[in-house]
Formats: structure tokens, C-alpha cells, sequence
């Protein structure tokens, strides 16, 4: 299947094998900019290796994955670091504060490893700190914070340097039903706001209610939900 | 739950008298709730009326337990469009929905898809309310977070049952 015209991130017949193990067996995947997919599916069915294929982390054993026309199976692996450092954002379901550095630091981090002065940086991370309504904590470290605090300071972090693309796994899984109802909407409408395209893989309804769009990925194969009804 | 809908796929299968159609239909979907007689004549009066059903043969002896039907090509194409339509998403659907499945399975149609036909239309409507809790105020948001709980449970359940669609058509087979 040809991926649709204006897709910034299209995966097809994507297949990888951890030994015996099929994780992606066929699976397709399109988005485009500004777009909130969710990825959807049962524990082990294969949508976090899908995650990790499309964000460049992991190769598939075969399929074509290309971002912004771009094949990712074509680029080194330095190239590949470059586009995960100022292309993508990530943020994952826990411990991706860095436990030594203050909230401000943590945020101001992909800033100041590609390079960008303590200052610039600082000032960059506190505009996205307030947007996320958690500049109050600029001084603390992640031990101080609570686990819907800290969350909103990982996606303050994966949005400081303007991704193109936000993945996000199970960003919600370890908060109650308020707080994460509130790292989602923050996190949607921040996305929204600099049309980055986000793929969020959850296993949650409730959260994949705020996308605008669905893939269910079951035994490593993965199906469109617009394209059911 | 239509009771018609199932009837007609139950005679999808072949002719069945009346009683025998009662006798089918407690014993997939009754459960504890099993058909009335007046029901089942009732509602095969229905159905013949509207041409969905034929009377295939007539025993000796006269009443309307004595009757054989069968379904027409209407009545099969009623009972696929039943089940391709996904039912309006609201709560304690299960019954309607467990049915559906069951006489997919029966007349070896695609069960899967009639799950995911309704889990993308559950979805839909998930996405709606939760549009609208945040633009609303907190009633709204309490009001709509109940839905929300409501479809979300509906869902899971709608997995689960995908993810045992194998188990359920051996024991549908029996």
C-alpha cells in the first residue's frame, strides 16, 4: 500500500523478529503533520517495536520507512541520531528525568547537547515549563515532583526543540485518570499549536480519545480504523 | 436486540419450524431471558410479511408451530446489513453485540470485523466527548466523563472478545 500524499512519517510492510519472536509482521503506518495518531493493541502485539522502527531506534528486518520523503534504511546511523535529536521528541512512560540535574536543566538538556548556550537554552525551557503549567518547579529535581509533575516536565522537554514528530509511549500509564487526562491535553494542545505530528501508543481508550485518528497493530499486522467504517 | 434480525440469521443455515427456531435461539442467546411462543409466531408473521422469510413447507395437523421457513435472498440481505452496521454507541449494548458476533460466526461471516466496525464507531464517539469536556465547564465534563467510562468499558470488552473470537467459534460450532 502506497502511503497517502503529505505523509511527513509512512512505514510500509514493515517486518521485524527478535529470534523466533515476530513483533511486526506486514505492519503499514502513515501520519501527517500535525496529526495525532494513536497506536492501539494488546500487551506484546508489537506497537511499541513499531514505535521504536518508525522513530529510528530499531531497524525493521525489512519494509521502507520514510520521513519527509527521506528513506530511513538510507541514512548513517550518525544521520539517523541527528534527525532523533532535532527532528523528534520522545517521551516514555517513566524515568526519563535525569534524577541530578533540576527540572529547568532536564528541560533545557536536547537544547544545550545540540548546542545551545546555557542561557538561550534556559529561556527556551521556562516558555514551555509555563505552557505546560509547571515553571513552579524550575528549581526542584525530579525527586521532588509528583509523577503527573514530572511527566509534564518530560513533555516540556520532548517539545523544547520543536519536533516535527512527538512519540509518545504510554505517556499516561503510570498517572491517575486526572492527571493524565491533563499531561494529554496539554501535551495535544502544545503539539497541535506547532503542528508537530504526534504518534501515541497507548493501550487506554480514554486516551487515544484525544487523538484524531487510530491504528490498531495485533500480531505484528496493523489496521486503520477509519478505513473499517 | 433484534429479535428479528436473529431469527433470520438463524435460518440463514436452512428451513427451521417454529419451534425449532425458539429451541435455537434460547439456547445461543436466551440464556435466562428464553423467547415466548407468541413471539416467535409474531415475529415471523413480521418477517413473511415484509418478504424476508418464505413458508418452505406446511406439516399436517394445521397451526402455526407446523410451519417450515426459510429465509429469501432479502431476508440474507437484511441480516447483512444488520450486522455491518455498527450499533449506536451507548451503554449496556453487550447483549446486542454478543448476538451479532455469535450469528457472524454461525453463518461464517467476518466476526472480527463487525468487532472493529463497532470499536472505530465507540471510538468516534469517545472523540466527540471528550472534544466537548474540553470545551465545556465541569458539568459538561462530568456528564461526559460518565459516557466516556461507560464506552470505555464497552471497549474492553470489545477487545477481549477479539482477542477470543477463536475459543467462542469452536464453542458456537458445538
Amino acid at each position: 500500500m502506497t502511503p497517502p500524499p503529505g505523509s511527513l512519517l509512512a512505514a510500509e510492510e514493515l517486518r521485524k523478529a527478535y529470534g523466533p519472536t515476530v513483533a511486526l509482521d506486514g505492519a503499514e503506518f502513515s501520519i501527517h503533520p500535525g496529526e495525532v495518531v494513536a497506536v492501539m493493541g494488546p500487551s506484546g502485539s508489537g506497537k511499541s517495536t513499531l514505535l521504536h522502527c518508525l522513530a529510528g531506534i530499531v531497524p525493521p528486518d525489512s519494509g521502507s520507512i520514510t520521513y519527509n520523503g527521506h528513506e530511513l534504511a538510507g541514512m548513517s546511523d550518525a544521520q539517523r541520531s541527528a534527525l532523533r535529536r532535532s527532528e523528534f521528541g520522545f517521551v516514555f512512560q517513566f524515568g526519563q528525568l535525569v534524577p541530578e540535574l533540576t527540572c529547568v536543566e532536564n528541560v533545557a538538556l536536547p537544547l544545550r547537547l545540540n548546542g545551545t548556550s546555557r542561557k538561550e537554552a534556559e529561556k527556551a525551557a521556562l516558555t514551555w515549563m509555563e505552557r505546560l503549567e509547571v515553571d513552579g518547579l524550575r528549581k526542584k529535581r525530579p525527586g521532588e515532583v509528583s509523577g503527573g509533575q514530572g511527566q509534564r516536565v518530560a513533555v516540556a522537554r520532548a517539545l523544547v526543540t520543536n519536533p516535527r514528530v512527538l512519540f509518545a509511549d504510554e505517556p499516561t500509564g503510570a498517572l491517575d485518570s486526572l492527571n493524565g487526562e491533563r499531561v494529554m491535553e496539554l501535551l495535544t494542545d502544545a503539539a497541535r499549536s506547532t503542528n508537530a505530528a504526534v504518534v501515541l501508543v497507548t493501550h487506554e481508550a480514554r486516551v487515544a480519545a484525544y487523538s484524531d485518528r487510530e491504528i490498531v497493530v495485533r500480531d505484528g499486522k496493523s489496521r486503520d480504523m477509519e478505513r473499517v467504517v | 436486540m433484534s429479535i428479528g434480525h436473529t431469527l433470520l440469521g438463524l435460518l440463514e443455515s436452512g428451513p427451521r419450524h417454529g419451534y425449532d427456531l425458539k429451541r435455537a435461539f434460547d439456547e445461543k442467546f436466551g440464556h435466562d431471558r428464553p423467547l415466548h411462543y407468541g413471539q416467535v409466531y409474531s415475529t415471523m408473521s413480521r418477517l413473511l410479511k415484509n418478504g424476508l422469510v418464505e413458508v418452505d413447507g406446511i406439516e399436517p395437523g394445521g397451526g402455526p408451530e407446523r410451519k417450515r421457513y426459510a429465509i429469501t435472498d432479502a431476508g440474507i440481505t437484511d441480516v447483512q446489513r444488520w450486522l455491518a452496521t455498527p450499533e449506536k454507541p451507548e451503554p449496556y449494548l453487550q447483549s446486542t453485540l454478543y448476538t451479532k458476533v455469535v450469528l457472524a460466526l454461525l453463518t461464517r461471516r467476518n466476526a472480527a470485523d463487525i468487532l472493529d466496525t463497532q470499536r472505530a464507531e465507540h471510538l468516534r464517539m469517545m472523540r466527540i466527548l471528550t472534544d466537548r469536556k474540553r470545551k465545556g465547564d465541569l458539568a459538561d465534563q462530568l456528564i461526559c466523563d460518565h459516557a466516556l467510562f461507560h464506552l470505555e468499558a464497552d471497549l474492553r470488552w470489545l477487545e477481549l472478545t477479539a482477542a477470543r473470537l477463536d475459543k467462542l467459534a469452536e464453542v458456537v460450532a458445538k
